[in-house]
């Protein structure tokens, strides 16, 4: 084995440590504290891009990497695989693990206790979860993450956010039996748990088996959905992504794709295991699922009176997109999503941080009145203007207003950054599948994605653009609000990546197709795990 | 003996999914609690009902095969999905109080509805 096989667990100890450190220190040392935050979730953006760079190796046997813990096979112990989606999302998490901790030093770390022991345990379980091969310790890893982010939306207290919490925690436990529920039934009809084992499996079961598992697969989408915050399943998402403080609403907006991730993940080795008969989570579903999200986001946005609301919306656009495309299929819409997926988790956790730079200062009294000059204020408004003609906008709010433009344009996907790409990608792959090479017709189903898609946008733009102007083009009593150089960086960084994102369209798109085919195909995964030695399992040798 | 543990199953998790729809914070937790044991028997069940079979090997003369003993991979999956339901009823109680204290009310919105 060398270092670089050892790095694959490197993702979940590294956080793990950190956070248990921080556990005995904290409350005496807060700058040590600090600094062990800061030194691993650097760490960890340097084992993410190791990991990504190992990944990208030409040689097949070498994409998919497998690390059995305690050298079991891996039939029998727990695995770890990271190939280039895992990693993929493991430097998603990184790199929006060190923007939100620029941003959370400023000062919100201090807002109340534990907050860097939480952040490094989120990390931990979204590590784990992206790598993790089988579906139990799915479970381990998924409730770890969640655990930390109840810590992470009740951080800073407050009757909102508690109230928020509350039907966050218990809609996560209610999905959490389910998948346990999912779980059990899978492991009572195949007989193992691990992800490339069952791949194995699952064309030999008898056909009454089968219909069992497929039963408890359901379920286990069905819990997968409500953590991607799916259509009739995501009414929490934007009242707790709204009410949680800024840095942790940008942090969760990853997790809704560790969801995502999973039904990618599974879905690509049961289709392939199964020869295609038995679409695990089936297509057409999800595609359907997907389109009721966005569709029910972008009309929500449009209702939405504060800008925490429509962030949280924007998330729901965000994971109905990436569902709608896989459920579509196809080796071009995948990595379109994939490209989307990355783009707009960037997007999305910058809109979190600015709306709380821009909202600062802002008492609820003031939200309050935002709603009634938004329904009786139109006059009142026009008879202040003509005294203030003439008053500059002040500097900050100028800086505000561009990084707001451009969260606006990546979220509405309009030119020239990646969010116009990401979709241009989509829409492109729509046509190109169907209808430009091939000379057929764009399906129904097609048609209706193109239509959600650009409508969906159309509103985006509508509603940004609505909260924009009433935020910096109204003159109201507020004060301007303080904003320190380290918050601003951490928006910028987040900005800057999606600008590299569109400037390296090039190259990236290609590894998210090398990505897409390497979850089409489905075998190699099943093959490097199923292919690792391990310790010969132990004889019945002892002495009775 | 299947029959008697589907019952239960059936009537903990009934009864648990009704609790979980009710207004109160309180019949909210009960709820959760009762689900999860129906869960966890549920996951036990799943590795076939045994009478008398151990889970762990007993003697190397035995064979170590499903003939002989139960399949322990279930219970192991119920006790970590005890551990984890146990932690998160407790931390959900903590949040519970919180937002009784918070807000006076022990609705789940918080606030009563209606008049």
């Amino acid at each position: 084995m060398t270092i670089t096989d050892h790095l694959i667990i490197a993702p979940i100890l590294i956080p793990l440590f950190a956070g248990g450190l921080m556990l005995v220190l904290d409350g005496r040392r807060r700058e040590v504290v600090t600094i062990i935050s800061i030194l691993s979730t650097l760490a960890l953006l340097t084992v993410a891009i190791a990991l990504l760079m190992a990944s990208m190796e030409e040689d097949p046997a070498r994409t998919v990497r497998v690390y059995l813990l305690g050298n079991w096979p891996a039939s029998f112990g727990i695995v770890l695989v990271a190939d280039r989606l895992a990693t993929l999302m493991l430097l998603l998490t990184a790199t929006l693990g060190c923007a939100v901790l620029l941003f959370a030093l400023a000062s919100w770390h201090r807002a109340g206790s534990y907050f860097h022991p939480l952040f490094q345990f989120l990390l931990m379980g979204l590590n784990g979860a992206f790598l993790t091969g089988d579906l139990f310790n799915l479970f381990v890893f998924f409730e770890v993450l969640l655990a930390a982010s109840y810590g992470l939306a009740l951080y800073g207290s407050g009757r909102a956010r508690v109230s928020a919490s509350l039907h966050y925690i218990v809609i996560n436990l209610a999905a959490s039996t389910l998948f346990l529920v999912g779980v059990s039934l899978i492991y009572g009809t195949a007989g193992t748990l691990n992800m490339a084992a069952l791949g194995e499996r699952i064309p030999a079961l008898d056909p009454s088996e089968r219909r069992l598992f497929e039963i408890g697969a359901a379920i286990l989408g069905v819990a997968f959905l409500v953590k991607a915050a799916a259509w009739p399943l995501g009414f929490w998402l934007p009242t707790v992504y709204a009410a949680a403080s800024a840095p942790a609403a940008a942090l969760f907006a990853v997790m809704t794709k560790v969801g995502f991730y999973v039904i990618l993940r599974v879905g690509s080795i049961t289709t392939e295991a199964s020869g295609g008969a038995s679409m695990l989570f089936g297509e057409g579903w999800l595609f359907a699922i997907g389109v009721a999200t966005i569709g029910f986001a972008a009309i929500a946005m449009l209702a939405s009176q504060d800008m925490g609301r429509l962030a949280g919306y924007s998330v729901l656009v965000s994971s109905g997109t990436t569902l709608a495309a896989i459920g579509l299929g196809g080796t071009g819409m995948t990595s379109a999503a994939l490209y989307y997926l990355v783009s707009s988790t960037l997007t999305v956790a910058a809109f979190f941080l600015l709306v709380e730079l821009v909202e600062r200062g802002r008492t609820p009294a003031d939200d309050v009145l935002a709603v009634t000059l938004e329904a009786y204020g139109a006059e009142e408004e026009e008879a202040e203007e003509e005294e203030e003609v003439g008053v500059a906008i002040p500097a900050i709010l100028a800086v505000l207003g561009i990084a707001f433009l451009a969260c606006a344009l990546l979220l509405a996907g309009l030119p020239p950054l990646s969010g116009f790409i990401a979709k241009f990608a989509l829409i492109s792959n729509l046509l190109g599948q169907h209808w430009l090479t091939g000379g057929g017709i764009v399906s129904v189903q097609g048609w209706i994605l193109l239509f959600v898609i650009i409508v969906s946008g159309l509103t985006t733009v509508v509603a940004v653009t609505r909260a924009g102007m009433r935020t910096f083009w109204t003159f109201t009593e507020r004060e301007l609000p303080h904003v320190r150089g380290l918050e601003l960086s951490a928006v910028a960084l987040l900005l800057f990546i999606c600008v590299v994102l569109t400037v390296q369209a090039g190259p990236i798109m290609r590894f998210m197709q090398l990505t897409a085919h390497g979850l089409e195909l489905g075998r190699p995964y099943i093959g490097a795990v199923q292919a690792q030695p391990g310790a010969a399992p132990l004889k019945q040798e002892r002495a009775p | 003996m299947e029959l008697v543990i589907s019952i239960t199953i059936g009537v903990l998790g009934g009864s648990g999914l009704w609790l979980l729809l009710r207004p109160r914070t309180f019949q909210v937790i009960i709820g959760l609690s009762l689900i999860s044991y129906a869960v966890n028997l549920f996951i036990f069940s799943m590795g076939r009902l045994r009478v008398g079979a151990p889970p762990v090997l007993l003697h190397p003369s035995v064979p170590g095969d499903l003939e002989h003993y139960t399949d322990p991979l279930p219970q192991a999956l119920v006790l970590t999905a005890i551990v984890i339901s146990f932690a998160m009823t407790a931390l959900f109680l903590v949040v519970m109080l919180a937002a009784r204290g918070l807000s006076g009310s022990d609705h789940v919105d918080s606030a009563e509805r209606g008049p």
